[in-house]
């Protein structure tokens, strides 16, 4: 019955959920010691969010099981809701109550006293630099700003364990830098937490261990160095305005780079892995193009992306496709996109 | 059993299986309390709602009394139409009001703010009872001022102040009976627009093709088939009766039946639809 004191603080094994022919998850093992960060890296659809869905009891999954702090979160939901901290994708709070009222309301909902309530709520506010706006109704926030109520609010019943599902998606980079910042210093209290997202640097920045999920399968695990070996170290990249020369492009930068380069007909953009050696083969890769006479755009090194991770693991880019992991997600995207997924659909 | 039984056992197994039931039940309580607390003052933020709920019905009564009003006789109805208006406005608002129930539920859902919610050790009873314990206020708010403006264009109770009051708790119970379907509508199909869009279908018919603001007998034949069997006929009819006399008992009992229906069937799909939400 009660929760074991010693070994990780999530433990998943062989977990499922299927949504009628979708299947979310096809059997996923993880592991979070305590008071690490897992960093859940996968393209839309790829079933981040159905992992956490079911890890914060708000799913039940179909086969396989789930620990949290020792706690089943099927059998002991109860008890898995008085140990964790949710934040989602998008602010779940109140837009029209003022950033404290936001939070005094979730500590009533834990069962604060008044007092406790509204001392908890300023103290929250202080950490995370909202003290200004603390009287203010919350839709007068940035979208920066109400991301970190939300993140707050979850904070509220001094979870053991936080869920942070896609915390910077749809930030501007000076927020996310915000959030990487509050985020870190969470962990640095002990917090341990689940974080998914779509970035691998964002994964790279905050989490100890990395793994990578694709079609509700776990595809690769890691720290972010490791992931990043198996990429290849950096990534060079340029455009070729005439699509014609593409191919020629690609010949000549074929000797530089670890593997095959990769080229996009559609784009004209072709990268290739140069591993360690990025300036290097900078330099080749201008002399190479030069001597085919092939014009390029906007040639330059970068650090590889989650495209090229999954390249690199799956040999296939990171599309995105369906989200099965929630259908409340999946019309809001539907909507935002214009239904673009539908329409592939019946087009095809 | 309860001499002495020193041994561990004894009392253990049902504290650490969690809280009692009556501890359970308290912080239920506490709970819709908080979450009807936080939907009364996104209410009163809001400038657009209080013009849905305390503005709109005021229009309608006096665009009924003063602009259709002249054209519609009814005959037999002691005080005229103003009289005859009230009951069918006020179960109408009633109605209306759970628009804001429906759509306040999608958005909580499409926000996140649902999922929040259920993740956190609180009831989980709490988000529906406390939106419609808070919706019922409002509801309530709403049917004592339209009771209001109707005084001031003329509206008279003919029947006493036990009768009055009975209208308003009526009305108040249709209210939440039409409530139960919104929460159920917000929660399934869980997009703003949508349920908009959704309750325009269901509403305006349900209140208007009624005996709420003209007498069915002015209505093609086809139209009375529907209307006589309309529930909201049935509510009207009583709220009528309580209001300016004739027989009560018979729309009362076919109201009575239809909310009891209503609540049966809706009450559970929503605290279902609640429960799949997300």
């Amino acid at each position: 019955m009660s929760a074991a004191t010693s070994g990780p603080a999530i433990l998943v094994e062989g977990l499922t959920k299927s949504f009628g022919e979708v299947h979310a998850l096809r059997g996923i093992d993880l592991s979070v010691p305590r008071g690490t960060v897992l960093g859940v890296l996968g393209p839309n659809g790829a079933g981040k969010t159905t992992a956490v869905r079911i890890l914060t009891t708000l799913l039940l999954p179909d086969g396989g099981r789930a620990l949290v702090e020792g706690y089943d979160v099927v059998r002991q939901a109860g008890a898995v809701r008085r140990t964790i901290g949710l934040s989602g994708q998008s602010a779940a709070i109140q837009e029209e109550l003022t950033g404290r009222e936001n939070l005094e309301l979730v500590g009533r909902l834990y069962h604060l006293s008044w007092p406790n309530a509204r001392s908890r709520a300023v103290e929250l506010l202080e950490q995370f630099g909202l003290s200004d706006a603390a009287n203010r109704p919350a839709k007068t926030y940035s979208g920066g700003m109400q991301r970190r109520l939300d993140l707050a609010a979850s904070l509220v019943g001094a979870p053991k364990v936080l869920f942070l599902d896609e915390p910077t998606t749809g930030l501007d980079p000076r927020s996310r830098l915000g959030m990487w910042e509050i985020i870190r210093s969470l962990v640095a209290a002990g917090t341990t937490t689940l974080l998914t997202t779509q970035y691998l640097d964002e994964a790279d920045e905050l989490a100890d261990e990395i793994v990578v999920i694709d079609h509700g399968l776990v595809i690769a695990a890691g720290t972010a160095e490791e992931l990043k070996g198996r990429v290849g170290g950096d990534v060079l990249e340029f455009t070729v305005p005439d699509r014609n020369r593409l191919a020629d492009a690609a010949e000549a930068i074929a000797r530089i780079g670890e593997g095959e380069p990769h080229m996009d007909k559609e784009t004209g953009v072709i990268n290739v892995g140069v591993g360690g050696r990025g300036s290097e083969a900078l330099i080749e890769a201008v002399r190479g193009l030069d001597g085919a006479g092939v014009q390029t755009q906007g040639l330059a090194l970068r650090r590889p992306s989650l495209d090229d991770v999954f390249l690199a693991l799956t040999g296939h880019a990171a599309e995105e496709d369906g989200e099965p992991g929630g259908r409340k997600r999946g019309r809001r995207r539907g909507r935002r996109s214009g239904g673009s997924d539908a329409a592939k659909a019946v087009s095809s | 059993m309860t001499a002495a039984a020193p041994t561990a056992g004894a009392g253990a197994p049902i504290t650490s299986s969690g809280p009692s039931l009556l501890t359970q039940a308290h912080w239920a309580i506490i709970d819709t309390l908080t979450i009807t607390r936080r939907n009364l003052l996104v209410w009163i933020r809001v400038p657009a709602y209080i013009m849905f709920t305390v503005i709109q019905p005021v229009m309608f009564v006096l665009l009924f009394a003063y602009v259709f009003g002249g054209a519609i006789s009814v005959p037999g109805v002691p005080g005229g139409y103003v009289n005859f208006l009230l009951p069918g406005i006020i179960a109408q608002t009633a109605a209306f009001a759970t628009f804001g129930t429906a759509i306040a539920l999608a958005q909580e859902l499409q926000k996140g703010v649902i999922d929040r919610l259920k993740s956190m050790p609180m009831a989980r009873s709490a988000v529906l009872a406390g939106r419609l314990v808070a919706d019922t206020g409002r509801m309530f708010v709403t049917i004592v001022i339209v009771i209001g403006v109707g005084y001031a264009v003329g509206f008279r109770f003919q029947n006493g102040f036990g009768l009055a009051v009975a209208m308003v708790v009526l009305a108040t119970v249709f209210g939440l009976a039409i409530c139960c379907i919104s929460a159920f509508t917000g929660l399934a199909i869980g997009d703003e627009e949508s349920v908009q869009a959704f309750g325009l279908v269901w509403l305006f018919p349900l209140t208007f093709l009624s005996s709420a603001f003209v007498p069915i007998a002015t209505m093609p034949g086809w139209l009375q088939a529907f209307a006589n069997n309309n529930p909201v006929t049935f509510v009207v009819n009583a709220m009528r009766a309580m209001a300016l006399g004739g027989p009560i008992e018979a729309d009362l009992l076919k109201s009575i039946a239809w909310l009891a229906g209503i609540f049966i069937v809706f009450a559970p799909l929503a605290v279902r639809a609640y429960k799949r939400a997300g």
